[in-house]
């Protein structure tokens, strides 16, 4: 079913076309191959950097196109409904560019115009093995050296890692506690910066995470993003932001398990009737539909606060939990839409249920996200 | 090089498409309408030739009103301008008469290259580029799978069935082009938006001087008398192996020019 879209301007439908044709085009033929085979799509990245897809939200001036959240997390769920590494992606580099273009010297800001164009990559490393959910915890240390920090350590679970051009480093310069961290743009050819193996997961198996050791890497003291010290207030104004990208991601997931299950579901007949026509899956039918519908709801509006410059932690907390654990609960019912068939790799929907459980996991879990929610609710 | 690139508005190739039942043209009124595919490969080479040897990449598409769209869609790959040869009397119109009313259009655009697809998915007659470079007295190479621009020298490599012909021409000349010359670009959001600035100027009959009668249903040297529905695909041939098989699907194939 076409999914009626109310645009805050005629620009915003024509980039919506233009992404819904890239999504159509480049990403749908390609991403159960490539995630079968655990392989990168980095030319499909550069093709939407190229158009223009990799700086949405970012001002014209350094780059980008100046469009609202609103628009921007459409664009992503698009991509998501096609294939969801590929948004994922965009929505990590879209996040990797925000220290430098918000709080950057003139100097870093310099790099704004490759890095939104998608000629230049970006990671962001924040989590580490033994924590990512307590990230004000992080042990990750850069001591300064002269010009230089050296920064040594190991993040986990970094997004293109071994792919990316630039890394944001949340590293300790200073004291216990989130005062004593900075955030360090690390280039990739940095010696010492050494990304390892990628993890073996469950699904997004194109755009799998790695661990990046740091073994005595000399970043060079103007690559410090804002001031010491400064680096935990970075990372949580990013990851509010960050939360409705991944809220959209689970929309479009769950998007296209919905339009699967239904398109089966009126294709496939039993006791004589296609079986959505039997009240028990039709059911089940409508109160997946109903659940896309509010979980898309619910990321528009937090995107419509923030796009407002009103406060919205709470909203795109609550937005990431709902579209989430919708999307897991949708695509998990798909499965069973389609029975047997929904279990075979022969259809996508068992990879769409692999690939919706990290959504829960990422972008703080959404154990994390009822914290924040639960805590703006104590302060009243 | 001041090139322009011929675009044609037609119905979408991938969708059911027909014939009108009171004319017997092309039914463009309720057909998805799309730049002809093969022109994208023209403006793309266009756009090369531009980023390479500098100059500047016209539009120019004969169609009526609703063709607007897929002009913008043209321009947002990166053109930067476009002409659009409009009136109500060019419906109709054959590839001769297309021809005349194209040519007197260049006529005003100074064009060192003509580029164009090699066919339209809609007319699919494959003879305009050399109606065209026969009526403004120009060298047509066709069929092109490579070009080769060296200052007012043009060096294609023309396809043909078993292999390909290496043909020159000096400026100015019409090439058409095969979907194996190039990769066209996806237009960027930046293009869209700069694509709704860029002048696109409209020409109707009187302003190219031809007259109504010499074109459209009026003008034209031919037109379809009737048409019908393509047959629905009959069953296929069951061969059953009763010692000749082997034979009878060689036999088959070499009828139908496989092997």
């Amino acid at each position: 079913m076409t999914v009626e879209r109310l645009l805050p301007t005629d620009d915003a439908r024509d980039l919506l076309d233009l992404t819904t044709e890239l999504a159509d085009r480049e990403l749908a033929p390609k991403a159960a191959d490539c995630e079968a085979r655990g392989e990168f799509p980095r030319d499909v990245l550069r093709t939407l950097g190229r158009a223009g897809l990799l700086g949405l939200p970012y001002p014209e001036e350094c780059g980008g196109a100046a469009q609202p959240y609103e628009v921007y997390l459409q664009v992503i769920e698009i991509l998501a409904s096609r294939w969801l590494a590929i948004a994922e992606a965009v929505s990590v580099h879209t996040l990797s560019c925000f220290p430098v273009a918000a709080y950057g010297s003139e100097q870093q800001r310099k790099l704004l115009p490759d890095m939104l164009g998608g000629d230049l990559l970006g990671a962001y490393c924040l989590s580490e093995p033994q924590g990512g959910s307590d990230a004000a915890a992080l042990t990750t240390r850069a001591t300064r050296d002269g010009d230089d920090y050296v920064v040594s350590g190991t993040k986990a679970w970094i997004t293109h890692a071994g792919h990316a051009d630039f890394y944001n480093v949340f590293c300790r310069t200073g004291g216990p506690g989130p005062r004593g961290i900075s955030c360090l743009l690390a280039d990739a050819r940095t010696p010492g910066l050494e990304p390892q193996a990628p993890e073996r997961l469950m699904g997004l198996r194109s755009s799998a995470p790695a661990q990046v050791a740091f073994d005595d890497a000399r970043v060079p003291a103007d690559r410090l993003v804002g001031a010491e010290g400064q680096g935990f207030a970075i990372a949580m104004a990013a990851l509010d932001g960050g939360r409705l990208g991944i809220a959209a991601c689970a929309v479009g997931l769950a998007q296209a398990a919905l339009d699967y299950a239904v398109a089966y579901a009126r294709e496939r007949r039993q006791f004589g009737a296609p079986i959505i026509d039997h009240q028990g899956l039709g059911f089940l039918l409508a109160d997946m539909a109903t659940q896309v519908s509010a979980a898309r709801a619910l990321y528009l509006s937090a995107a419509r606060l923030r796009d407002a410059g009103r406060p919205y932690a709470t909203q795109a907390a609550q937005a990431k939990l709902f579209a989430t654990d919708a999307a897991m609960r949708v695509t998990t019912d798909a499965v069973q839409v389609l029975g047997g068939y929904g279990y075979s790799a022969d259809h996508p929907v068992e990879r769409y249920m692999r690939e919706a459980k990290v959504l829960q996991i990422v972008e703080g879990t959404n154990q994390i996200q009822r914290l924040v929610i639960s805590r703006a609710l104590a302060r009243g | 090089m001041n090139i322009v690139v011929l675009v044609k508005q037609v119905p979408d190739s991938g969708a059911e498409r027909n014939l009108t039942s009171d004319d017997n043209t092309v039914d463009r009124g309720s057909a998805n309408n799309v730049i002809n595919e093969m022109d994208e490969y023209a403006i793309e080479e266009a756009l090369k030739i531009k980023e390479a040897h500098g100059g500047e990449v016209t539009i120019l598409t004969m169609g009526p009103d609703r063709a607007t769209e897929s002009i913008r869609k043209a321009l947002s790959m990166g053109p930067d301008a476009a002409v659009h040869v409009v009136d109500d009397a060019l419906a109709g119109s054959c590839a001769v008469a297309t021809s005349k009313v194209l040519a007197a259009a260049l006529g005003t655009l100074n064009a060192d290259l003509i580029l164009c697809g090699a066919e339209s998915t809609d007319g699919r007659v494959q003879v305009l580029p050399h109606m065209l470079a026969e009526r403004l007295g120009v060298a047509a190479l066709t069929g092109a799978r490579k070009l080769t621009v060296d200052g007012a020298s043009l060096t294609a490599e023309r396809q043909t069935e078993e292999g390909y012909e290496v043909v020159s021409a000096a400026t100015p000349a019409v090439v058409s082009v095969w979907d194996t010359i190039n990769e066209p670009r996806y237009p960027s959001f930046k293009g869209i938006m700069a694509a709704k600035k860029k002048p696109v100027r409209t020409l109707s009959l009187a302003d190219l001087g031809v007259s109504a009668d010499e074109v459209g249903f009026a003008g034209a040297t031919s037109a379809v008398v009737e048409h019908s529905k393509r047959p629905p695909r009959s069953a296929g041939t069951k061969i059953t192996d009763e010692g000749t098989a082997g034979t009878q699907l060689v036999e088959y194939l070499v009828t139908e020019k496989f092997v």
